[in-house]
């Protein structure tokens, strides 16, 4: 590896260990611009089901002698920990944003990533909705990114590119439950890829208490 | 002091060019290979836990998400456990289909290994892209290749990486005939480039390192194994994926966080993967295939760990012409998945991903919520063997400077093609218990 410092980093991946939380600092230290890029890095990914959870639980589930884990109860994202100049999300990204992205910090500009629904993309694609098929969907309240694609392959959004900008997560959950979407299930879907992102977060979080 | 007395350790901290964060440790003393430890530090990952109390129509899309090179292996395994939970069998012109978007992994994934992570080892290149220099056309071939796997992941499961369209029961939505053969002047190409790969990989130069494996893999009495298929080996195992607690079994140990997986009876570690496909699968090929690798110096049975470059690029060939065969056979589906209907079930399958078989297992109750499961992926399957590996051709090289010794145990580490990040997740071990 070539020696820092760095003119742009590219981190993927959440904290999930001590160790992250050293290395990260030292990754901060020698780059100019920071870009955190996935669902882990911007919203904890995956992992981040632990921090809903005792993670005790969870290593005693997988790991036949969990004393010789070590891990921190969380997984949380980069920015939560040092300054990032720009999140790129997704699970996984769009590899054109990605390009965008670097172009932009290449020739110090904004990277153009629009902060929009996947509703907007399947305006773009000429896709017919499909909540009007009767199809729970979260492309409302979804950053773009993805193109579309679930609604393309006639299923709805599940949310891999966590909120988008300004959310209306009640209107949608409102609408959902109203339509027969039990409670658990309204919870689980925003409980995967992005469940820390604050806007999931919270919608989960105040429906799991009413359950 | 006589040299040969000197204690020597060799520590790589980062291996280059596998998939996660691995480490590995030798430990030499008075000339003799003391200690060798793979070690697996990617951190710890949970899967099997977040699984439980999830829906079984979401574990596609969340196990897919334990690797990002082979995510269609886990989505297969995952809906034909559940499948075999709920007693159905996808057949037809949906199970083709399977067969083929699983095609478009292995072509995207051994491509990925033969070209960008394998072949320097063989040239002596620190990395693909110093190899680029003097073998563009190479390079640019590999990167074709892998990109037509992907081209197949994307158009039948809706995106190369964490595919969207695979469900149980089916897809969400099944291609149109003409969709697919769109795909066909590509894919003909693509076998082209898979039999030039397979003569240039077969001309490199190889340790003479043969070895007793105990190989396991599928087999299937028709098909090279996808999804289907008894659990075999060389010592005469035959089991449905259902049994396989009952001969496998896996042994947490302290210096890495990917569990060790052994056979039950004697604690002997395995191999899975091309080789052990391969070996046990050789008549499962179409004689063409077959013909080609007696031509690229291939026996029935492969030994040599170095040469599993030769049998992916094989099997590169024989996804090409598999993909080919079904979208020429293809008719666009009435209906692109089956109804189900939950009840309580335990579910078993085992699928061969790109580098070895991959088992789960899924609990269920009546609302369809998963209660318990595991997952086995291949490289935890592989680890143990691949210790055993160095532990016999190291001593061969230990009078070589410590640079060459670590280029060539890691060649002997990348012979496996690890997936570091799958290897990390496992589940409760009963050995313990005592």
């Amino acid at each position: 590896m070539l020696p820092g410092p760095y003119d742009l980093s590219l981190v993927e991946g959440s904290i999930t260990t001590p160790q992250d939380l050293t290395r990260i600092q030292q990754i901060r230290a020698q780059s100019n611009y920071l870009v955190t890029i996935g669902a882990c890095a911007t919203a904890g990914g995956i992992q981040a089901l632990r921090n809903f959870k005792d993670v005790k639980e969870f290593i005693n589930i997988v790991y036949a002698h969990p004393d010789y884990i070590d891990t921190l109860a969380t997984s949380t994202a980069i920015a939560e920990h040092v300054n990032v100049d720009f999140e790129l999300r997704g699970c996984p990204i769009n590899k054109q944003q990605l390009l965008e992205v670097i172009n932009a910090f290449l020739h110090r500009r904004k990277p153009n990533i629009p902060s929009y629904s996947v509703c907007i993309e399947c305006k773009q694609r000429g896709n017919p909705c499909v909540m009007v098929m009767g199809k729970p969907c979260l492309g409302p309240v979804t950053h773009a990114g993805c193109g579309a694609i679930c609604p393309s392959y006639q299923r709805g959004c599940y949310g891999c590119f966590g909120p988008m900008e300004t959310p209306n997560m009640s209107a949608l959950g409102d609408w959902l439950l109203q339509k027969g979407m039990p409670q658990k299930d309204w919870v689980r879907s925003l409980r995967t890829f992005n469940a820390n992102a604050p806007a999931f977060k919270e919608e989960s979080d105040k429906h799991e208490l009413r359950e | 002091m006589n040299s040969e007395n000197k204690t020597r350790t060799i520590k790589v901290d980062y291996l280059a060019r596998v998939e996660g964060e691995g480490a590995l440790y030798l430990k030499i003393q008075g000339g003799k290979l003391e200690e060798v430890q793979l070690k697996i530090f990617e951190p710890p990952r949970f899967f099997e836990g977040f699984l439980r109390g999830r829906h079984f129509s979401e574990a596609p899309d969340i196990t897919a998400r334990i690797c990002g090179i082979c995510p269609i292996a886990y989505q297969m395994s995952a809906v034909h456990a559940i499948e075999n939970a709920f007693n159905i069998t996808i057949g037809g012109t949906l199970r083709d289909l399977r067969r083929l978007v699983y095609c478009g992994e292995w072509i995207s994934s051994h491509a990925l290994h033969i070209f960008m992570l394998h072949a320097p080892d063989f040239l002596g290149y620190e990395s693909a892209i110093h190899m680029a220099k003097d073998f563009p056309q190479k390079v640019e071939q590999g990167l074709q290749l892998k990109k037509m796997g992907g081209v197949l992941m994307s158009l039948v499961g809706g995106r190369e990486i964490h595919p969207i369209n695979i469900r149980v029961g089916g897809f969400y939505r099944a291609p149109s005939k003409q969709e697919l053969q769109t795909l066909v002047p590509a894919l003909k190409q693509a076998r082209e480039d898979a039999l030039e790969t397979v003569r240039w990989v077969a001309s490199f130069d190889f340790p003479d390192f043969e070895q007793q494996y105990t190989f396991i893999s599928l087999r299937h009495e028709n098909e090279y194994p996808l999804n289907e298929g008894q659990i075999v080996s060389n010592q005469g195992l035959s089991i449905p994926a259902s049994r396989f607690d009952d001969y496998f079994e896996e042994i947490h140990v302290a210096h890495t966080n990917a569990l060790h997986c052994v056979l039950k009876a004697d604690h002997h570690p395995y191999h899975v993967g091309p080789m052990a496909r391969y070996a046990l699968n050789f008549d499962r090929l179409p004689e063409s295939i077959q013909w080609e690798a007696k031509q690229a110096g291939l026996d029935r049975i492969c030994r040599n760990p170095f040469k599993s470059i030769i049998v992916r690029a094989i099997e590169i060939l024989y996804a090409c012409e598999e993909a080919l065969r079904i979208i020429n056979t293809y008719t666009t589906p009435a209906a692109s998945f089956v109804e189900i209907e939950p009840k309580p079930a335990i579910g078993y399958a085992v699928t061969e991903a790109p580098r070895g078989i991959l088992y789960h297992r899924y609990q269920i109750d009546g609302e369809g919520d998963i209660v318990d499961c595991d997952i086995i992926p291949p490289t935890s399957q592989n680890q143990k063997m691949i210790e055993e590996d160095l532990k016999q051709f190291v001593p061969r090289y230990l009078k070589l400077s410590d640079e060459r010794l670590q280029w060539y145990a890691e060649q002997a580490i990348r012979n496996y093609d690890p997936c570091i990040s799958c290897a990390t997740h496992f589940l409760k071990l009963n050995i313990d218990r005592s």
